[in-house]
């Protein structure tokens, strides 16, 4: 199994900005991933293409910048699918993200601690 | 090679996503500067409209106010048209980059931004902000107010538009053997206050001075700002211009000096006005047949021995506001038809 979080990225990450600001900024993640969770999944059960698009769009941004490759990936997937298209594929799309930011969240707070 | 560091400045980071603006912040003040942050653009656009930003760092995907919706704001406002954004996003397909340019951003960093790049594209960012105040300090120091507003509500464009206006030529009579007469330091002397008083005839009647050559000067009067009566403004100025001669030459007799004479051509037609010269370099002006007309009935006021001369359209607009002389149709150099032409009393 590939590695939840990209060594490279997050060892660039707190080179630049510095590994006391990185465990804040993972803190502030931690705090708003919940939040982004909800608003997908509420635009998802709502049928608001924007809002759904707009959360999964965040969570890529997030997932990008951490080195979360495969939650980026896979928001990304949701971002650019579209709330239709998700739909259509069925199954548990908000479910399966959910599984993957608790993973990403994990890993991020053993990096952190580490 | 010297490292190009920008002076520190105030920016202000929009984005509706926490971590982004944290880290994107983060980057920021590492880099010297001062940051401020939005978290929507209705918020972001409330703060630059309150002033003192000199950057703006814009997410696209945002709610309330969109990215895209800030930079049409930004775009409609005079006052915050100029002010530079870097659009910070990490939206898919390049239409989205292509409509940002095209609303005006200045530049475009995908997410999650490279604090490399970031620090690049931000410094000559505020680099050409900073030319761009220079060029506009310099707009305000030489051009004159209506011109400089012209500037500010239009945004500079060479190439002309048709105007119907009035062109006034006016220039010292003798000027070289003048200048020959005494020290260069008194000839300019003299031409800063001769150019002043003539500023103030000229502007205090609506025209714009958009040229000054040795001793002459061109003035344009309701271009680029439209004028009610351009031929009557004209006229006035002229007649108040040769009065502050006169009591320059007052002055300057008093002084032991030579008084000096001012000769002045006014026409009234359509032209071609805007701006010409270069991107870097260049003046608001008109052209056309009215102007050259002007410019010979300028010269022509040596031949007659007028200090005002005029043509027909302006005559015609003028009425019966101020005493005037029939010179009856004259050739005039340039012109293939005898002209009729008038001179104008100095009140």
């Amino acid at each position: 199994m590939a590695e939840l979080i990209d060594a490279a990225t997050f060892k660039a990450l707190q080179e630049t900005a510095g590994a006391d600001f990185v465990g804040e900024l993972v803190g502030a993640f931690l705090e708003e991933a919940p939040g982004m969770l909800k608003d997908l999944s509420a635009a998802y059960a709502a049928g608001e293409a924007d809002k759904f698009k707009r959360a999964a769009h965040s969570l890529k941004s997030n997932g990008l910048t951490f080195g979360a490759m495969s939650l980026a990936a896979m928001a990304k997937d949701l971002e650019l699918t579209g709330l239709e298209g998700v739909k259509a594929r069925g199954g548990d799309p908000v479910a399966a993200i959910e599984t993957e930011v608790a993973q990403a969240s994990d890993a991020l707070k053993g990096l952190v601690r580490a | 090679m010297r490292e190009v560091r920008a002076q520190p400045a105030r920016l202000l980071v929009a984005d509706d996503n926490r971590v982004n603006r944290l880290l994107l912040s983060r980057s920021l003040e590492l880099q010297g500067h001062t940051v401020a942050m939005a978290e929507n653009g209705r918020v972001a656009l409330e703060m630059l409209q309150k002033g003192g930003f000199d950057l703006v760092l814009l997410d696209m995907e945002m709610p309330e106010m969109t990215g895209f919706e800030v930079l049409e704001q930004l775009a409609a406002d005079p006052k915050l048209r100029d002010l530079p954004v870097i659009v910070t996003s990490s939206l898919e397909g390049i239409d989205h980059i292509v409509r940002c340019i095209e609303l005006g951003a200045e530049d475009y960093l995908p997410k999650p931004v490279n604090p490399v790049l970031l620090k690049a594209r931000l410094n000559a960012s505020l680099e050409k902000k900073r030319l761009r105040d220079q060029q506009k300090e310099m707009v305000r120091r030489f051009a004159t107010t209506a011109v400089a507003a012209d500037l500010d509500a239009s945004g500079f464009a060479l190439g002309g538009k048709r105007v119907h206006a009035t062109v006034m030529f006016s220039d010292i009579r003798g000027f070289t053997s003048l200048a020959e007469s005494q020290p260069p330091e008194e000839t300019i002397e003299l031409l800063n206050t001769y150019y002043t008083l003539m500023f103030d005839a000229i502007s205090g009647q609506g025209g714009v001075v958009n040229q000054m050559v040795g001793d002459g000067l061109m003035a344009i009067f309701g271009a680029p700002l439209p004028l009610a009566d351009s031929a009557t403004a004209a006229v006035n100025a002229a007649r108040e211009m040769i009065e502050m001669v006169q009591l320059l030459g007052v002055e300057r007799l008093a002084e032991g000096k030579k008084e000096i004479r001012i000769g002045i051509g006014i026409a009234t037609g359509d032209m071609i006005a805007g701006y010409t010269g270069t991107q870097d370099r260049a003046t608001y002006t008109c052209v056309g047949d009215t102007v050259n007309l002007a410019a010979r009935l300028e010269s022509h006021t040596k031949v007659a021995g007028e200090t005002i001369l005029i043509d027909a359209a302006t005559r015609a607009a003028l009425g019966e506001k101020v005493p005037l002389t029939s010179l009856g149709p004259v050739e005039i150099r340039g012109k293939a038809e005898p002209m009729p032409i008038f001179a104008v009393g100095a009140g």
